[in-house]
Formats: C-alpha cells, sequence, structure tokens
C-alpha cells in the first residue's frame, strides 16, 4: 500500500505540474478545481481502476466520466501520463483545431462521454451503471462531480434513480472543495447538509480527505465491496491545493496563471516532488 | 381507410425491435402507459427503465445507456420531452451523436382537453437547431413504424413526434424514405406540403377544392431535418407558390424549414397554416383544429386566397 501510495503521490505531483503549464499556455481555464480533484484522479487512474491505453474501448474496461467538465486539464494529464495520448499535445489544449477542448470531448482516446454543462455526468453514469447491470459486467463506473454542480437540480433526480436501483457498480466522488465562481459554496447556495443528504438519497457515504492518498485508496476500495448501494466518496479537498497561491482563492477558479505565477507554481510543486 | 393510433403501433414496433436486438432498451418518465412504452416494459422488464417524473434525468441516462453500446427508445409527451430537457439532448445526447432516439407522444394542438400546458408547439424549433438531430413527423401509424425502424437503424440522435389521437391511414403512401418528401396528389393551382396530421387535413382540403375546379399538389414532407431541398426546389420551380401545414407554431417549425431552403435557392411565395404565435387551450381536438385555422375548411380557404393573391 505504502509504495503504490507513493508512486500515485508523485504521479498527482506531475498532473498538478501539467495542469500549470497547459493552463498557462492557453492563457484561460479553470485552476482551482483541476488541482482540488489532482490526486483523486491519479488514485483512480493510477491505483484503482481497470482500462488499457492501447484499447481504449476494452470492452471490460472500467469508466470514468468527469461531470465537472471544466477541470478537464487534471483528467487530460492523467490520459496523458496513462498513454492515451502523447503528452506534448497538453499544451494545444484550447487552441483552434485541437484534440483537447476547454471541455471533454468524446473524440479525446479515454474519454467515454462529453460534459461541461453542469448536472448531468451523474445521469451519464447511471446510465453506464444500467448498461453494465443489463449486460451483467463487473465493471465499475466512476464519475467525479464538482461540489457547486450539485445545486442542479438534475443531480437530486440522477441521485434518486442510482440508489432506486440499487447500483453497486457505482461510484460517485465529490471533490469538496467549497468553492464556486461566485464564492464560497456556503454563502452562494448552502449545500449542507450534504452527507445526510445523500445518505438520505439511500446511498453509503464515505467521507475522506481528498488530498490524502491512503485515505482515498481506502475509501475507493471499501466501495467495491458495499452491495445494492451506490457509493458517494465526499472528498474534502482544498480548491487550488499544491499551489501556495491558489489555495483557497476563488478568483483562481477561472483565471490561468500568468507567466511569472507559472515559474513559481512550477517551482512549489518541484519541491513538494522531492520532498 | 384505417384509424389507428400511432402510439399503439410504436409499442408493437418497439417489442419487434426488442425481439431482433438485445441492444433496444427503452426508458420512459412515468407515462408508459400512454406512450405505449409499457408494452414494451411487458415483454422485456430488463430492458426497459421508468426514471419517474424525472425528464432530464432520462435523456441524460439515456446518452449514458447508449455510450455504452445500446440503441436507447426514450419517450414522454412532447410537452415534456424537448424544451424542458434541451440542455440534455444538446450536451448529452446530440454533442456525442449517441444513439438516443427520442419517441415523443400528444404532439400538437389535439391534444385537445389538456389545455396550453400540455399541447407542444414549440418542439420541433426546440430540436430542429441542434446538429446530429433529425426529426421526423410521421403522419400515420404506419409511417410511424417506418420512421421508427429507420431510426434504429440510422446512426445519431432522432426526434419523432407522434400525436394523441387515432390518425386515418393515408391511402396511397409510399415506402418511408428519411429526408424524402414525396407528392400525395398533383395538381396545376397550388403546391401545399405538409407534415404529421396536417397531411390528412391537406388532403381533405384537396377534395374540398377538386369540386370548386381548383387542383393542388399535395406533399408528405415527414422529416423535417434532413429537409429535403431538391423536393422543394423542384416544387417551387413547378408551382412558383407554396403553402405549408404544420401542427406547430409557424415559427421554427416545418413553415420555418421550407422557408429557409425557398429563400436561400428558389425565392416564390410561401404561406402557412400553422399556429400564429399562440398558446392553445382546452377543447376537443376537432374543435380546437377548427379555432386555431388547422381543419381541412381553413386550409382549402386560405389556398384559395392565397392563390388569387
Amino acid at each position: 500500500m505504502e509504495r503504490k501510495a507513493k508512486l500515485i503521490k508523485s504521479k498527482a505531483t506531475q498532473i498538478r505540474k501539467l495542469i500549470v503549464e497547459m493552463l498557462a499556455e492557453a492563457g484561460s481555464g479553470h485552476p482551482g478545481g483541476s488541482l482540488s480533484s489532482a490526486d483523486i484522479v491519479a488514485c483512480l487512474f493510477f491505483g484503482i481502476m481497470r482500462y488499457d491505453p492501447k484499447d481504449p474501448e476494452w470492452s471490460d474496461r472500467d469508466k470514468f466520466h468527469l461531470s465537472k467538465g471544466h477541470c478537464c486539464p487534471a483528467l487530460y494529464a492523467a490520459l496523458a501520463l496513462c498513454g492515451y495520448f502523447p503528452k506534448n499535445e497538453l499544451l494545444s489544449l484550447r487552441k483552434l483545431g485541437s484534440m483537447l477542448q476547454g471541455h471533454p470531448d468524446s473524440k479525446i482516446p479515454g474519454i467515454e462521454v462529453a460534459s461541461g454543462s453542469l448536472g448531468q455526468g451523474l445521469s451519464i453514469a447511471l446510465g453506464m451503471a444500467l448498461a453494465g447491470k443489463v449486460d451483467k459486467k463487473d465493471s465499475r463506473i466512476y464519475c467525479l462531480m464538482g461540489d457547486g454542480e450539485l445545486q442542479e437540480g438534475n443531480v437530486w433526480e440522477a441521485a434518486m434513480a442510482c440508489s432506486h436501483h440499487k447500483l453497486d457498480n457505482l461510484c460517485a466522488v465529490i471533490d469538496y472543495n467549497r468553492f464556486q465562481i461566485d464564492g464560497r459554496t456556503e454563502e452562494v447556495m448552502n449545500l449542507e447538509p450534504l452527507v445526510n443528504k445523500w445518505e438520505s438519497f439511500g446511498w453509503r457515504v464515505i467521507q475522506c480527505d481528498g488530498h490524502n492518498i491512503e485515505d482515498l485508496l481506502e475509501a475507493f476500495t471499501e466501495a467495491k465491496s458495499i452491495q445494492f448501494k451506490p457509493t458517494m466518496i465526499v472528498a474534502h479537498t482544498v480548491k487550488g491545493k499544491g499551489v501556495s497561491f491558489m489555495e483557497h482563492v476563488v478568483d483562481f477558479h477561472g483565471r490561468a496563471p500568468t507567466e511569472q505565477e507559472r515559474e513559481i507554481a512550477l517551482r512549489e510543486l518541484e519541491v513538494e516532488k522531492s520532498e | 381507410m384505417e384509424m389507428l393510433y400511432a402510439r399503439d403501433v410504436y409499442g408493437r414496433t418497439l417489442i419487434e425491435l426488442g425481439k431482433k436486438d438485445p441492444r433496444v432498451v427503452v426508458c420512459d418518465a412515468d407515462l408508459s402507459g400512454s406512450t405505449r412504452t409499457a408494452l414494451f416494459r411487458k415483454e422485456f422488464p430488463d430492458r426497459f427503465f421508468n426514471f419517474g417524473v424525472a425528464e432530464q434525468n432520462m435523456i441524460a441516462a439515456s446518452g449514458g445507456l447508449a455510450s455504452c453500446g445500446k440503441i436507447v427508445f426514450a419517450s414522454t409527451f412532447a410537452m415534456f420531452a424537448t424544451a424542458r430537457v434541451l440542455d440534455q439532448i444538446r450536451n448529452t445526447v446530440c454533442y456525442n451523436n449517441l444513439n438516443v432516439k427520442i419517441v415523443a407522444t400528444h404532439g400538437g394542438i389535439t391534444v385537445g382537453e389538456d389545455g396550453a400546458s400540455h399541447q407542444a408547439l414549440e418542439d420541433i424549433n426546440a430540436v430542429r437547431a441542434i446538429p446530429n438531430m433529425k426529426v421526423i413527423v410521421p403522419s400515420d401509424a404506419w409511417e410511424a413504424r417506418d420512421a421508427i425502424i429507420t431510426a434504429h437503424k440510422t446512426k445519431g440522435p432522432f426526434y419523432i413526434r407522434l400525436g394523441r389521437s387515432k390518425v386515418a391511414t393515408i391511402e396511397n403512401r409510399k415506402h418511408f424514405h428519411l429526408g424524402k418528401g414525396y407528392a400525395l396528389t398533383e395538381g396545376a393551382d397550388l403546391a401545399v406540403i405538409a407534415c404529421g396530421i396536417m397531411v390528412q387535413e391537406t388532403l381533405k382540403a384537396h377534395d374540398i377544392l377538386k369540386k370548386r375546379g381548383i387542383s393542388i399538389s399535395v406533399y408528405n414532407m415527414h422529416t423535417i431535418k434532413p429537409i429535403d431541398k431538391e423536393l422543394i426546389i423542384k416544387i417551387a420551380n413547378k408551382h412558383k407558390k407554396i403553402l405549408v401545414c404544420d401542427e406547430h407554431q409557424a415559427m421554427g417549425g416545418l413553415c420555418s424549414a421550407v422557408c429557409e431552403v425557398v429563400a436561400r435557392n428558389c425565392p416564390v411565395l410561401v404561406d402557412c397554416v400553422a399556429v400564429e404565435d399562440r398558446f392553445g387551450q382546452s377543447g376537443a381536438p376537432k374543435e380546437l383544429m377548427d379555432f386555431y385555422g388547422l381543419s381541412a375548411d381553413s386550409i382549402a380557404k386560405r389556398a384559395e386566397e392565397f392563390i388569387r393573391q
């Protein structure tokens, strides 16, 4: 476990560095939520999920859906590190003609369904999980959601349906960084009591530190063992995690780092890597 | 002439497709009795999903199912199958070009007594502009069957609009080809293009006008998108005046689709028999057709005025 966690940790740092580089190069995008979800994404792609980058359509693969589509730099970085496409593609993010669109596009190898319009992701994952049950497959469906998007009514329609169908092949994660574009979630539209909400909708809820790899691995492993219920991992995270001047700063929800900020951020992440 | 519910034929066709193709799954949002998807549920309970009164979830989850190789038929009333779920249709179903076939029943003013809140008159407008979407408004139950079979074998999203009431079967119906309209009658004085139940009304108008010595060409334009550009240009070159009949707002439906082709390729006068920027109301379907000027008599009257104009 310890060695696995160490590997995942180094992948998460690589993802963070790539996020900073991609967004600085693109000149726009969403660093805050990409950085807060980096450890979750690293755990799934380098410790939990079953997939084959050489055969993205492998019929027994686990499926990942990024409901918070604006945080795609984290996912793109992970896919490149897995070998779905060359790493040098990453710097074309958000440019005309690029494969790497500003929000996930299903033409990208490793991406199942496009996302970007918030609140639909859990429904899409629900559809995938239902298909898995119809086909009697043992593969699992993972859905990464933002906290702000929980304000969409569509999410709660899906929440109800996932437990109605007892979808134990579905595990969703909330990147609970407590910020959205307009400010703190508790000020814009309070989500609390969040755990009770999901429990009352019939979900098994596991809370964890979304930046502690051992914690996350344990949560995902526990989720696999739960029967007749979907699992929601409420991952407590820090917006902008890993770059000091971005942490808890709402401005970095949707602003790319400048050239100077890029340098500082990469230096900080370099130190983290060597620690 | 047979009188049939298109939705009955829809339910039966789903069973046929379900038997032939294990990829077929069906979704509904608490209206499976009315949409007739319940017929499929009885045969294939494991491939039927009732989402309850939650259309947004139904459409986005249909996208998820389709992304796993399923061919999804998703049904509810036209009022709840389009504008209410337009973002799910656009960003999940159409952007990913997924095999989600939205078959909406209870389209148009002929929903009747339930009134304006249930009379979808803007549904075609809502879905028509979205890339990858194909739109069909069958004129009778057998054309509905053809459309459903075509949607099953054609990749990508479809919107198929069916009505609530029984409809008369068109006698000289031709084999259905997606995106290809056809002439039901040939006349010299005016061309009338229609879809859905307006085809039957137009055929009745044809008989009324015939007694007055006026002959019209009646075209069935069952596919609104992709629209049969070639045929419309041919019609415009032949007739110089085109009347379009649609059980929909004049804005955004078949009338607009025809005007777009005509204005860009072969400018001739176009007039419409459609709902003119109004909401419906409660009433018997026949009464509403008369009140909103959609019945055969209204079409005949408008046609005569238009010819003289």
